[in-house]
């Protein structure tokens, strides 16, 4: 896959002004730990984002395979239904927030600024501070599990009164991670908006942005509608457990199905905060190694604006069964049947794309046709999910938990994984091992579908998720999931490896590390110097 | 460790012979229309899915596997075709009107609001189903059966483990069955799938759904919302019978009623509180507060030893009677009679070495609820 | 040089910009949540979703007795923890015409040794029938308190509208029975506590 390097830049400028060596003007960074703790470089601060996200993927793996590690077989083996409990909540809590979430703003802080040719993100003293907030709301979610109580344990949904009246005392320190958490997110979310509006490169309109630079754009603005929203019902949850309000308790006048409603006017968009941006990833790596330009980038741009759109006015399918009255489960099951759609368009701009190109399969390009394969059947079970009588029958079902972890595992994480592997050599001057990441990818492929295939069956066989103890007929499925899970789990452990041996060494990658590659971020050498664009390059569109 | 080591020895002879239980991977088509018509818009939809995945796939992989790079495939580099993204974008949507309406049907056939023949009221609660039927003056709850010991693995599995309880919900078929739905304490699910009925119970608020069963038969479910530590030891089981048989049934509970409320007007032998109150005790308070009356505190304090029960005999009666606002101890005046409720205080008086010496007589808490 | 300069200048410009209106935006956000409750809680009483009813007292309409058609309202009453009270009801279910005022006695009475405040929280369904059900009065409108022993009887005298929906033939009117704790002395009966700030 020796890449050669084509005689044209895309850029008007030598690569020697982009390479910016470091001048002795700019002064001396501070050394050691201190360097990481005031970095205000963006690129420092992606690779902060992403090792805290690795570390926070392996901590909610480790959760992840204690369920499924009890779920084994029937019968309590492992943990007591207390501590299942906890790390249902806490897999999902640290999965959504600490690792989904952080490894795209990571990208984004890595790549947003290369693939638009600004010299670092708009406000590069904020990034700091809203990278340092991680570290600090996940210690103290962590640190719940060993207070008096125990830690969590209602669901990463946290559906009150469970998570109110009836909840651990650790509650409040849930609570207040998540709003750190929180702000962490929304300030990450005002940079890279800020970022994107401001500092393009001269010559380079909003539909000239790379997709991935679109969606992540689409996605700052979902977190700044709903993020805040998510505050305010903590914040409702915080008032009714400490000062005797009673927002979501019948007793006192309130309502429990509010919370519910408040809670899916933030989570739904929060499930396509976590998928655009992969989408974003997926649009970059298949021109790339397809050798040919993306099929339809205006209809992915909105076709993204609509997914985003759209999410707002779906939030109650989460909730066919709550009670409501039939016109409002009509709309919902029609609006959420709509969200097919758009999302329709982007496979198969996608699978256009491939059409008629010229294809070679490195890792970041597996990874990227396992996400359009796999998301695809997560798609579907979605769309079955949308029907709302039918949703009677799956709803809260291991059903339910094999579509989101299709959406999720083969979709986000797949994206992520896709989009390291592909900016690996930008970032380190190697290319990654690619036999290593070959058998990486084949034993996730196949310990993600060995995990979450069978849910689909225990689910419509009728086993209800979050349970630490299951009934016979579901023996068989739980324990192919399980070691599903094992297998999945492990060779995670050669992603590490692979990602450790590319920063240590490897094959040189030039500075367009992949043939088909194009975008503004190939024209810096590899690896990136540490400041690059500070003479903004001048944007030219690519003539095809 | 040694759990562990029993895990590990056990799930290798399990594994061994396993593969006898899989008797279900698809969602069951139920004995009742609504439930047919259910599986009947699952399958369609399902079948629809298969077949875009088919056009989609083979797409895909006769592109990636027919413009190979290492085949020398040269690549075009057209990026756009308006009519084809039309296609695209209207097709799918015609496919979904297409879902939509027999959706909409079933949909509008399920919320049917018209007079039923029988009025169930179900209520859930940390983690027992109680069902009242409605007009009738029977009531009972219903917990599981399955002993401890299988769930800790020192027994092995009975036939219908998890999925068992003392007493089923009594159905008839052939008539329309109202149910009304709601909780004492957190966010509950009650579902059968057989049933296609699955509804939450939600504190304070009242929800509707109702089935009209067409065969007989035992139909097993369980709540599906996470309601807390035994979320997954709250099983539902319907015995639906035929009209006949049920009226019949129906007579002979009312009558069970009566004898079970009986005796409130006279002296109780404390031996006799004492056999009757474990009985009540295992059923309805060793879920939380253990066989042991040891607890599992915070959430669920200790009975042995407690000081202030073995104090307080007046707090102990107010506490079993009246609950405790905001925790998972309900008030048992509303489901227990006079003679359970001064039963399980004697019992929990006296078992685990609280010794405390008295007794509780029903006529004494009969008397505290009449007033 | 002047150049980039004004480039720069206009860069920090636009920054300022789309901060300043971000952060309008949270904070618009946060509100709207905040503001959510009591709109969820108006719309529910509009549509009667989830059974919510209106907990004000409304005018008796003078209007013709539907008497082709009758209507089966079902009452049920509840107790929870914590509250030492029962509850009970004249009768189960009455059958009514749309457009007849009905009144039923409730009857709450205090079964412990100390006075206590309670309040009777309601829910309908179906929920399609709860803005069809006029109360004229109610104990639902307000918290009570009842001394030790006390036995008190309310009526709740209600109406159903003409418009109720042709296919619902069956009402039920569940009250459960909460203790109001932290009850602020000052504060009149007629004046109910409500996080959400409506009453």
């Amino acid at each position: 896959m020796a890449p050669k390097l084509p005689p044209t830049y895309p850029l008007e400028h030598s690569a020697t002004t982009a390479a910016g060596s470091q001048a002795p003007t700019h002064h001396a960074p501070p050394r050691g730990l201190l360097r990481w703790l005031l970095t205000t470089n963006h690129k420092e601060i992606g690779s902060l984002y992403l090792i805290f996200s690795l570390i926070m993927f392996f901590i909610g793996g480790i959760f992840a395979l204690v369920i499924r590690a009890e779920l084994f077989q029937p019968g309590l083996q492992l943990v007591n239904p207390e501590f299942f409990n906890q790390m249902t909540t806490m897999h999902g809590l640290i999965m959504v927030f600490a690792a989904v979430m952080p490894a795209f703003t990571g990208l984004a802080n890595w790549m947003i600024p290369l693939q638009i040719g600004a010299p670092d993100m708009a406000l590069p003293r904020l990034n700091n501070f809203s990278f340092w907030l991680l570290p600090v709301a996940f210690t103290l979610l962590l640190s719940t599990l060993f207070m008096p109580g125990g830690g969590p344990n209602f669901g990463w949904t946290f559906y009150a009164p469970l998570s109110t009246t009836y909840a651990p005392p650790s509650t409040t320190f849930f609570i207040l991670a998540l709003h750190i958490a929180g702000i962490s997110s929304i300030l990450g979310a005002i940079n890279i908006i800020a970022t994107i509006l401001n500092m393009r490169a001269p010559g380079m309109r909003m539909m000239d942005m790379p997709l991935f630079v679109w969606t992540w754009l689409i996605t700052a603005f979902l977190l700044i509608a709903v993020m805040p929203v998510l505050a305010g019902v903590i914040t409702m949850m915080l008032m009714d457990i400490n000062f005797g309000t009673s927002f979501f308790s019948a007793a006192g006048g309130g309502d429990p199905v509010l919370f519910q409603h408040l809670f899916w006017f933030f989570g739904h968009p929060e499930v396509y905060i976590m998928i655009l941006p992969a989408f974003g990833i997926v649009s970059v790596i298949i021109p790339t190694f397809a050798r040919k330009p993306l099929f339809g980038y205006p209809s992915m741009v909105y076709a993204t604006a609509s997914i985003a759109l759209l999410s707002f006015m779906v939030w109650a399918h989460h909730m066919f069964v709550v009670g409501l009255p039939l016109a409002a489960e009509l709309f919902f099951m029609y609006s959420t049947m709509l969200i097919a759609v758009p999302t329709g368009v982007k496979i198969f701009n996608w699978i256009t794309t491939l059409f008629r190109g010229s294809i070679s399969f490195e890792s970041p390009m597996l990874f990227s046709l396992a996400f359009v394969v796999l998301f695809t059947i997560g798609g579907f079970s979605g769309l079955m999910l949308a029907i709302s009588p039918a949703d009677f029958q799956y709803h809260d079902t291991y059903f339910v938990v094999a579509h989101f972890h299709y959406v999720l595992v083969p979709g986000a994480v797949f994206a992520i994984m896709a989009a390291v592997y592909y900016w690996l050599p930008k970032w380190t001057g190697h290319y990654p091992n690619e036999r290593l990441a070959q058998w990486h990818f084949w034993l996730s492929v196949i310990g993600v579908n060995l995990t979450f295939f069978p849910m689909h069956f225990s689910g419509l066989a009728g086993m209800p998720r979050r349970i630490p103890d299951y009934a016979l007929q579901f023996a068989d499925f739980n324990m192919l999931s399980s070691l599903g899970a094992f297998l999945f789990g492990f060779s995670q452990l050669l992603f590490v490896l692979g990602v450790v041996l590319c920063v240590r060494g490897g094959k040189k990658a030039p500075a367009q590390a992949w043939e088909g590659a194009w975008d503004l971020e190939w024209t810096v050498p590899s690896p990136a110097p540490l400041h690059t664009f500070e003479t903004p390059p001048v944007f030219k569109r690519p003539t095809p | 460790m040694r759990s562990l080591w029993r895990w590990i020895v056990s799930s290798s002879v399990f594994l061994s012979i396993t593969s006898v239980h899989a008797n279900g991977w698809n969602m069951p088509r139920g004995v009742t229309d609504v439930s047919g018509e259910i599986y009947g818009l699952h399958m369609t939809i399902f079948w629809i899915c298969v077949v875009i995945g088919a056009v989609v796939f083979g797409a895909m992989f006769y592109s990636l596997f027919r413009y190979r790079h290492s085949k020398g495939a040269k690549s075009a580099n057209f990026h756009e075709h308006t009519t084809v993204e039309i296609f695209w974008t209207t097709i799918p949507l015609l496919i979904l009107v297409g879902m939509a309406v027999p959706a909409t049907a079933t949909l509008t056939k399920m919320y049917d609001a018209s007079e039923a023949d029988l009025d169930v009221m179900i209520i859930g609660q940390q983690w027992r189903w109680r069902y009242e039927y409605l007009g009738e003056e029977v009531a009972f709850t219903s917990n599981m059966s399955t002993p401890r010991a299988q769930i800790s693995g020192e027994e092995g599995f009975g036939e219908h483990y998890l999925r068992e309880v003392d007493e089923p919900l009594v159905l008839p078929i052939n008539r329309k069955v109202r149910f009304l739905m709601t909780s004492d304490d957190v966010i509950h699910s009650w579902w059968v799938p057989e049933l296609a009925v699955k509804q939450d119970t939600i504190p304070g608020f009242i929800n509707e759904n109702w089935v009209n069963i067409n065969e007989p038969g035992i139909y097993r479910g369980q709540c599906a919302e996470l309601c807390g530590i035994d979320h997954a030891f709250m099983p539902i089981v319907v015995h639906a019978m035929e009209e006949a048989e049920f009226d019949a049934w129906m007579v002979e509970r009312k009558e069970a009623m009566k004898q079970e409320a009986l005796g409130v007007d006279r002296e109780w032998e404390m031996q006799e509180l004492m056999a009757r109150g474990e009985t009540v005790f295992e059923s309805i308070c060793a879920a939380c507060h253990q066989s042991e009356g040891q607890g599992a505190p915070p959430a669920f304090p200790a009975l042995a030893g407690n000081a202030r029960l073995i104090e307080d005999r007046e707090w102990h009666i107010q506490t079993v009677i009246n609950g405790v606002s905001g925790t998972a101890m309900p008030a048992f005046r509303n489901t227990l009679n006079p003679v359970e409720l001064a039963s399980v205080v004697t019992y929990t008086r006296n078992a685990w070495g609280n010794d405390t010496g008295d007794s509780v007589q029903p006529a004494d808490i009969a008397r505290r609820l009449a007033q | 040089m002047n150049n980039q300069q004004q480039e720069i200048f206009e860069q920090s410009v636009g920054i300022r910009r789309t901060v300043g209106r971000s952060i309008a935006a949270l904070v618009g956000m946060f509100a709207f949540a905040f503001a959510l409750v009591p709109l969820y809680d108006a719309f529910c009483r509009l549509t009667g979703i989830n059974g919510k009813v209106d907990t004000t007292a409304q005018a008796f309409v003078h209007e013709s007795v539907d008497e082709s058609r009758y209507v089966t309202v079902q009452f049920i009453t509840r107790g929870s923890a914590g509250l030492p009270w029962k509850m009970d009801v004249e009768t189960q279910q009455v059958r009514v015409h749309p457009g007849q005022p009905t009144e039923v006695d409730f009857t709450f009475s205090n079964q412990s040794d100390q006075s206590n405040w309670g309040r009777a929280v309601p829910s309908v369904s179906p929920s399609e029938a709860s803005p069809h059900l006029r109360k004229m009065s109610c104990f639902c409108f307000a918290e009570q308190q009842l001394q030790a022993g006390e036995k008190l009887t309310i009526p709740l005298v209600f109406q159903l509208t003409h418009e109720l929906p042709e296919e619902i033939s069956t009402i039920t009117l569940v009250y459960t029975l909460y203790p109001v704790k932290n009850r602020v002395s000052q504060l009149s009966s007629q004046q109910t506590q409500h996080a959400g700030g409506t009453i």
